[in-house]
């Protein structure tokens, strides 16, 4: 049986009508929906349980502490983390990053070091290292990739050598939907001596990760992408990494003692969660991991790549779609141009029909550039969405080009 | 379908399609690069100022049905006016694509430059109708920069 046939109930905002057309929600590379169970943890947490964490002796407290804390158990399942010291809560994938750059990077990259980036990155995934070699006179190399959206390992094997600090790469790319080899890309950096940051901001929804399989350093995600809340994310790091780190931001919750001498840390992961964090969110984000967790991560992965399929050979046969990023290893994500429309045009246009699309550079400018187009139409899959959202989708594509030819 | 077709206009498609005053302009007193990151429209616009006349007037680049259209039916609107016209003409198209639905479109003047008042239904998309605008302002004023929609 199908376990996604009665998904779309547990999803309340998908039953809504959008210009009197039923919604057709393709824009999930962009922020998923979220599950009834995810509204509801957060409404009962303001309701019942609001209270401030790992300070409090009284009730609320102590319950919104544990539902907290939960969520990192549930995270170290997910991601198979040694333990629950590894799990660091951050506002999403973009300040996770611009953690490690600011605290690891700081402390471990100098003048004539090197740092490789993918040339598919997310601008989250650029910007925090072109400052981190602004500041230290490092080198920011770019990794390229083939006319399908595949990075060229050969050229990243050259690329590799014993000045290498860091290989930060995206996991699964928002824009293109490759799935890079991140196990062979994190063995040939380790041989070298360089560490490696893996962005999962679009990944981790769409399949299953094992950290401590892969040996990864450094992996990164935003809840909203996986059916939690805005406005939190995941930074993963190796227990004896963040030991060394130095803190990022400093407050309340992240040190011991503090006198106008000198402070002393708190214990990981407390030492990276200066203030008061988003409760509600990681609350939030628990019951979204715990919903992914019903489902089954192989479950999701095959139902969104029986999507995907269905959906590239439908754009295929049409003659008239160009395919943007056609990685043989892909989830979830397709990017295309239709002749004569322009992306921003067809994206206005199937909004009247009730599906939502995303238009644009997707925050991935270096991309857009490489295949020769200002911008690209995407439509991203999660496990709501059904082969009916799919044929709704190309019958107002068509409707599209005919307008315009 | 009806409220689509008050955007995509058949003029509109056949301006986007094959627009007017498109190329450069040599010789040309004034020129600007125009902007809109959202979509990734990019715009350069000419302008030959004579006598506080638009002498003439082209624009280049790449973007999407609307801002190629808007620049198209500019230039066409624009060709020999004054730069006083220009200004309050300026003023009267962006009015028009930022009223309320309801209200009715004050047409006299304004030319072919109406079919543009669609847009009124489509916030996310004035930015594209208002770029070649903007770009020719600061053209005219012959500021360095880049006109921008944000
Ligand atoms: C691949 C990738 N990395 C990073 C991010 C940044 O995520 P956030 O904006 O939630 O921090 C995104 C979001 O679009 C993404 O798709």
């Amino acid at each position: 049986m199908n376990p996604f046939i009665d998904i779309r109930n547990d999803f309340p905002i998908l039953k809504q009508q959008v210009y009197g057309k039923p919604l057709v929600y393709l824009d999930n590379a962009a922020t998923t929906q979220k599950p009834t169970t995810v509204i509801d943890a957060l409404c009962n947490y303001y309701r019942q349980d609001n209270a401030n964490v790992h300070r409090g002796v009284h009730a609320l407290s102590e319950r919104a502490t544990v539902n907290y804390e939960r969520t990192r158990d549930d995270l170290v399942g997910l991601i198979h983390a040694n333990n629950r010291r590894e799990i660091v809560f951050v506002r999403g994938a973009t300040e996770a990053i611009n953690l490690v750059a600011q605290s690891w990077g700081n402390a471990n990259v100098a003048a004539g070091d090197e740092i490789i980036i993918s040339a598919m990155e997310h601008h989250s995934n650029i910007v925090p290292w072109q400052w981190l070699c602004e500041r230290t006179g490092a080198t920011l190399k770019i990794a390229p990739m083939n006319a399908r959206g595949e990075l060229l390992m050969d050229q990243f094997d050259a690329m590799l050598h014993a000045r290498t600090r860091l290989v930060a790469v995206v996991h699964q790319s928002n824009a293109l939907g490759t799935i890079n080899p991140v196990a062979e890309i994190i063995q040939k950096s380790h041989a070298v001596g360089a560490k490696v940051l893996l962005d999962g901001a679009q990944a981790l929804a769409h399949m299953a990760v094992d950290v401590q399989a892969l040996d990864v350093d450094f992996y990164v995600t935003s809840a909203h992408k996986m059916y939690g809340p805005t406005g939190v994310g995941m930074l993963y790091a190796k227990e004896a990494l963040l030991e060394a780190m130095p803190p990022y931001q400093g407050g309340g919750d992240m040190i011991r003692t503090v006198s106008f001498e000198r402070s002393e840390y708190n214990d990981l992961p407390y030492k990276f969660e200066a203030g008061t964090p988003n409760i509600a969110g990681v609350i939030g984000f628990g019951a979204a991991l715990r919903y992914l967790q019903s489902l089954g991560m192989d479950a999701i992965a095959k139902h969104e790549q029986s999507l995907l399929a269905y959906a590239t050979d439908k754009a295929e046969s049409t003659g008239y779609i160009r395919l943007i990023g056609t990685a043989k290893n892909k989830a979830s994500v397709l990017s295309f141009a239709v002749n004569g429309v322009h992306p921003h045009d067809l994206g206005t246009i199937l909004d009247r029909d009730g599906v939502a699309i995303r238009a644009g550079h997707h925050c991935a400018m270096p991309v857009m550039k490489f295949f020769g187009v200002p911008a690209t139409a995407r439509a991203s899959f999660a496990v709501y969405n059904t082969k009916d959202d799919v044929d709704t989708l190309f019958v107002a594509i068509e409707q599209a080009y005919a307008m315009f030819s | 379908m009806f409220d689509l077709r008050s955007l995509y206009q058949e003029v509109i498609v056949d301006h986007s399609k094959s627009p007017r005053h498109f190329g450069k302009l040599d010789p040309c007193t004034h020129q600007a690069d125009g902007h809109n990151p959202l979509c990734g429209d990019q715009l350069h616009v000419y302008l030959h100022i004579k006598n506080g006349c638009i002498d003439d007037l082209s624009f280049e680049g790449d973007g999407c049905a609307i801002s190629v259209a808007s620049a198209s039916i500019m230039s066409e609107t624009l060709k020999g006016k004054t730069l006083g016209e220009f200004e309050a003409l300026f003023d009267r198209f962006q009015q028009m694509v930022t009223a309320p639905v309801d209200q009715p479109v004050a047409d006299d003047g304004m030319g072919k430059l109406t079919v543009l008042a669609g847009v009124r239904e489509f916030p996310s998309r004035v930015k594209c109708a208002i770029l070649c605008w903007h770009t020719l302002k600061s053209a005219m004023h012959a500021d360095s920069g880049v006109a921008k929609t944000e």
